[in-house]
């Protein structure tokens, strides 16, 4: 199971957000930030591992993952900090290349 | 039989003993267990329905008309967006007089993306012809689904059942499910004088020039009109029935009050308590008003009566206005000689908790004088 | 009114604790509300479930900001949050965990019982052995903990909220009644 890599940060369930007052919103529900500064990585209780001697890079992989967390490169490579462990990748690899693991 | 249910579970329990022939909902966040539930009964044969599976509110409600025009009882269940997704609908139901049954979880207004308590979807929907029904417990949720079949039967046309996301949907308490053959006696089969039927061919909805149309409209205000009494006699039939009565409002230690809150839904409960602790101290009562359409005038202008301030508490708003319990509580009452001063004060939306420490405060700040008419509490 | 604060991870069933200690309250001719955290949730996500009991009617709605007992469903979470936030003082907290009572501070400001939970629920086959679920199992140490509600009573309603394995689910939360440790 993944520890958080704060341990001794205490978070409670409701966090209180860093506006002040109404005067400090903008007009409408928007996000200030890109919404990458969200590392779902930490989600995962399997993670997913790709043995490259099977892998035949077709990319199946990387067009069905949903969190859009797989490289297309020469070999595809599962970027940790976003997988948040759904097992479509292991399930629709032809090939069979990809377990998910306790890691 | 007493069980602990959630307020979508009280929902389905009144809709089962109604007895719906067509059931037609799409789910949504904090409705589905509503449909799951009655789905599951229908299931496991505990009572017989069709169960239509749609791909939108609309069509929900489309096959809720369809229904209800060939003289089938129908039900169905939504929330906020899927509200304002069936309005076309809405209007089309009170208008072709169907007495459709619908639960509507009230739930705040997106965006930004809300899944909690709200009334402001239920209300952008008051001007339909829907008579809409504010319930405080789980308990009235079951109870009023049952009767707003009756009265809406009776005066053709349908009704809204309003509870509030989360507070009274996903919170589990003891409800009362009556007996299915009480209900049967209390409730009789839906027959309409008026319906599609192939041994009696007729056409619905045709069109009506300048020479008839406002002269219909008049007859939809007057069933509406005629509903407010039906309300408080379904009400006592129920009390007889069942135990439980209702009617348009409720007071609650109103007697020697100086101050009145006027309010709706789950706040009503925390009220309540507030009025329990502190009420006598501080001649302060409670006005709950059940039947927000028809609106009970008459009631308000009655407990007006010998009151100095009227605080009347909105979970929900009307941009541009104020909240709209607020508004149209100072209309009912603009006629009157003597009236008492009438505060309005917004709280609670998107699911804000409104504790009976907050209900106090706003209390303080009208007896401080420091209330302005219209009040945005606790606005950070 | 006792207010009763469960955290658990999402899919592990505090939600369903909350309803069958709600139920056994309510046998016993007490007042009874229950309800989960009113959010989105997700599987392994922590949450948390709440039961208020009472001599008379309860009109109190929203969270439950000062619980009087807290029952913790996952050791982990002790890790990741603050179980002990907003917990009355010589409150009680009941926390699932194998480790030594003396291993945890909350033995210093509140009542404190332990209980493996998760071992005992593995061994009846309560859900599986890397997911298992503890929530029947922590009622029993529950009662034994705060006999606030018999042990019978919460074996009585289980079967309205246990459809599967009623039998393991009874016995795990009698051994959890047995295996309760006062820290």
């Amino acid at each position: 199971m993944r520890q958080s890599k704060d341990k001794n940060k205490k978070k409670n369930i409701d966090k209180p957000g860093k506006f002040k007052s109404h005067k400090d919103l903008p007009p409408m529900a928007v996000s200030l930030l890109p919404t990458s500064i969200n590392k779902t990585g930490c989600w995962r209780a399997l993670t997913p591992v790709i043995d490259y001697d099977k892998c035949i890079s077709c990319m199946l992989c990387w067009k069905f993952c949903p969190e859009i967390c797989i490289t297309p490169e020469d070999k595809p490579k599962i970027i940790l900090e976003y997988c948040k462990g759904c097992g479509i990748c292991a399930y629709e690899c032809p090939k069979k290349a990809i377990q998910m693991k306790n890691k | 039989m007493k069980l602990v249910i959630t307020g979508n579970h009280a929902a389905a329990y009144g809709a089962k003993l109604a007895k719906p022939e067509v059931i037609s909902a799409y789910p949504i966040t904090p409705q589905t267990e509503i449909v799951e539930k009655l789905a599951v009964m229908v299931a496991d044969n505990e009572f017989k329905s069709e169960f239509i599976k749609v791909e939108s509110e609309h069509s929900a409600m489309a096959a809720c008309i369809g229904a209800e025009a060939a003289g089938s009882r129908a039900f169905t269940a939504t929330s906020s967006q899927g509200l304002a997704l069936m309005h076309e609908m809405l209007h089309w139901a009170a208008n072709a007089r169907l007495p459709i049954v619908m639960v509507n979880v009230n739930r705040a207004m997106a965006p930004p993306w809300t899944i909690w308590a709200d009334q402001t979807d239920s209300l952008a929907q008051r001007d339909t012809g829907w008579l809409q029904f504010y319930c405080e417990n789980n308990q009235e949720i079951l109870d009023t689904v049952i009767q707003a079949y009756k009265i809406s039967e009776a005066v053709s046309l349908p009704s809204m059942i309003l509870l509030d996301a989360f507070f009274l949907s996903h919170t589990s308490e003891p409800v009362e499910i009556p007996d299915q053959e009480l209900v049967d006696k209390f409730l009789p089969k839906f027959n309409p004088e008026y319906k599609l039927d192939i041994n009696s061919p007729k056409a619905f909805g045709g069109l009506v020039t300048q020479e008839w149309y406002y002269e219909l409209r008049y007859k939809i205000q007057q069933s509406m009109q005629e509903s407010k009494k039906l309300i408080c006699d379904v009400g006592q039939e129920y009390r007889r029935a069942f135990g439980r009565g209702y009617g348009l409002i409720e007071e609650y230690g109103t007697a020697n009050a100086d101050i009145l809150i006027v309010t709706s839904g789950s706040m009503v409960a925390t009220t309540k308590d507030v009025i329990d602790e502190v009420g006598k101290k501080r001649k302060l009562g409670l006005v709950k008003i059940r039947s927000f359409r028809p609106f009970p005038n008459e009631e308000i202008k009655r407990v007006a009566k010998g009151v100095k301030k009227l605080i009347v508490i909105d979970r929900n708003i009307s941009f541009g206005n104020e909240g709209i319990f607020f508004t149209e509580t100072k209309a009912a009452l603009a006629g009157l000689k003597n009236r008492p001063e009438v505060y309005g004060f917004v709280a609670g939306l998107g699911g804000r908790e409104v504790t009976d420490e907050d209900i106090l405060k706003i209390v303080d700040i009208v007896s401080s004088g420091e209330a302005e008419e219209f009040n945005w509490f606790g606005l950070k | 009114m006792i207010e009763v604060k469960f955290y658990g991870r999402g899919g592990q069933g505090a939600v369903v604790a909350s309803i069958i200690l709600a139920n056994a309250a309510f046998k016993e001719g007490k007042y009874v509300q229950a309800f989960p955290f009113y959010g989105i949730e997700r599987r392994g996500a922590p949450v948390a479930a709440y039961t208020r009991i009472d001599t008379k009617p309860i009109r109190a709605r929203g969270q439950i900001h000062s619980p009087g007992i807290v029952v913790v469903l996952d050791p982990y979470l002790v890790e990741m949050l603050d179980v002990a936030q907003g917990l009355k003082p010589k409150g009680t907290i009941i926390l699932n965990t194998d480790k030594d009572p003396s291993s945890f501070d909350f033995g210093k400001r509140f009542n404190f019982f332990t209980c493996d939970a998760t071992s005992i629920a593995v061994k009846y086959k309560l859900g599986s052995n890397t997911a298992p679920i503890v929530n029947t199992t922590i009622l029993g140490a529950f009662a034994k903990a705060t006999g606030l509600v018999k042990l019978e009573s919460i074996i009585k309603a289980m079967p309205e909220k246990v459809s599967l394995m009623v039998e393991n689910n009874v016995s795990a939360a009698k051994e959890a009644f047995n295996a309760t440790i006062k820290g």
